[in-house]
């Protein structure tokens, strides 16, 4: 494929139809419902006579879009990494692997991670967001994962050929998929990252879960919810600031062929914004696309 | 400057007893992030001879990482004195990476 979009908001819809229009193959990979479905009312868009829904103005986007022949895969999105030659990218689904030239990043933004005591402090010292960066200091030690979906799952089957033990723990959620038997899961909330010292050097050495019990872990691998574009970002090496982003005036990260468009980058969480940069990332991508 | 590959034998002469401020990146081939941090560690040693700008892949050297706690990649290390001054965890910009130097 030449460009996947990731997510079917404004920002994405909006890269999808300048892409299409510019002449690329276009596929949009989206599931569950952004932030503009939430919205119950829009009246500051340009051109809106009245205000309509935001489940109105998304449902007619992608209606456009399809008319447009832009592709759909309705399939979460868990990981988004360079080709094994380096030459592209492939976006990871828990059901299949897909190739593309360019990939626009317009999944929304992401909520931070909860403020666990220990978890930003231990960050790199037993505490990682990027599994397959990692799983290689963690060969017969006991791992833990912190999420409840198809992310975490699939960071979790990362680590299971490496640690001696994969535990999911869900913070007081129900996992939302099937966890397999080789992946231990508790459900009881956590309220601190542990850390031991040794020579002056601070690593995780277990899990504090509210009542009190502790669980002895080496590390910690944070997947919570859906992968937002932050997180996918952040597991390619594309530059983040802040719980965003980091794109130039043509919306390009630093790693070749990747965009990002819409609440993802920053500023303001509006339609308006997110239409554009879409539009931008989505010309951007086709013209990278054309090169490659 | 080059960048310069460390291993367990010429660590010490390398990083620990530099005259020099020392920037250390610690990296793996299979690792994404990794990858995008390598030309912005090379853009540093041409830009600042001030700094002895090294690199140590974790896979070839397990114990390097071991020895200075490094758990995620890819980890820049800032050294001093033979001394280790501070870390930085995942992709950063240069002037992320120059902080450690400030």
């Amino acid at each position: 494929m030449d460009i996947i979009i990731i997510g079917s908001g404004p920002a994405g819809i909006s890269a999808a139809l300048y892409a299409k229009r510019a002449g690329a193959d276009v596929t949009v990979i989206s599931r569950g419902r952004g932030a503009l479905e939430k919205a119950e009312k829009i009246e500051n868009y340009y051109g809106l006579a009245e205000p309509v829904t935001g489940a109105e103005l998304e449902a007619n986007g992608i209606a456009g879009a399809k008319r447009l022949g832009v592709n759909f895969i309705e399939d979460e999105v868990v990981g988004v990494a360079m080709n094994d030659d380096f030459t592209g990218l492939v976006v990871q689904t828990p059901n299949r692997t897909c190739d593309a030239k360019a990939v626009v990043l317009s999944a929304g933004s992401t909520r931070l991670a909860p403020k666990i005591p220990g978890l930003k402090e231990l960050e790199g010292k037993g505490v990682s967001y990027c599994a397959i960066c990692d799983a290689f200091f963690y060969r017969q030690k006991i791992v833990a994962v912190l999420g409840e979906g198809e992310y975490a799952l699939h960071e979790a089957e990362i680590l299971l050929p490496h640690a001696s033990k994969v535990m999911l723990f869900t913070n007081g959620k129900e996992p939302v998929v099937e966890i397999p038997d080789t992946i231990e899961v508790h459900k009881e909330k956590v309220i601190a990252v542990e850390a031991e010292n040794e020579n002056g050097m601070e690593r995780v050495c277990g899990l504090r879960a509210e009542g009190g019990a502790l669980t002895p872990v080496n590390g910690l691998f944070i997947a919570l919810g859906t992968a937002g574009s932050v997180d996918l970002a952040r597991k390619i090496g594309a530059g983040t600031e802040n719980n965003r982003v980091v794109v130039d005036g043509d919306m390009a990260t630093n790693v070749p062929g990747l965009y990002a468009a819409g609440d993802c980058t920053g500023g303001l969480l509006q339609v308006v914004k997110a239409a554009y940069e879409g539009a931008v990332a989505g010309l951007a991508a086709a013209k990278y696309a054309r090169r490659s | 400057m080059a960048v310069t590959v460390l291993n367990k034998d010429n660590f010490k002469n390398e990083v620990l007893k530099a005259d020099k401020p020392v920037l250390v990146d610690f990296w793996a081939t299979w690792c994404g992030p990794c990858r995008m941090m390598a030309p912005v560690v090379e853009k540093i040693a041409e830009e600042h001879p001030e700094i002895k700008v090294c690199k140590v892949d974790i896979d070839e050297n397990p114990e390097l990482a071991q020895m200075f706690n490094v758990m995620s990649i890819p980890t820049l290390a800032a050294f001093k004195d033979g001394q280790l001054t501070g870390t930085a965890v995942g992709y950063q910009p240069k002037e992320n990476v120059m902080r450690l130097f400030a």
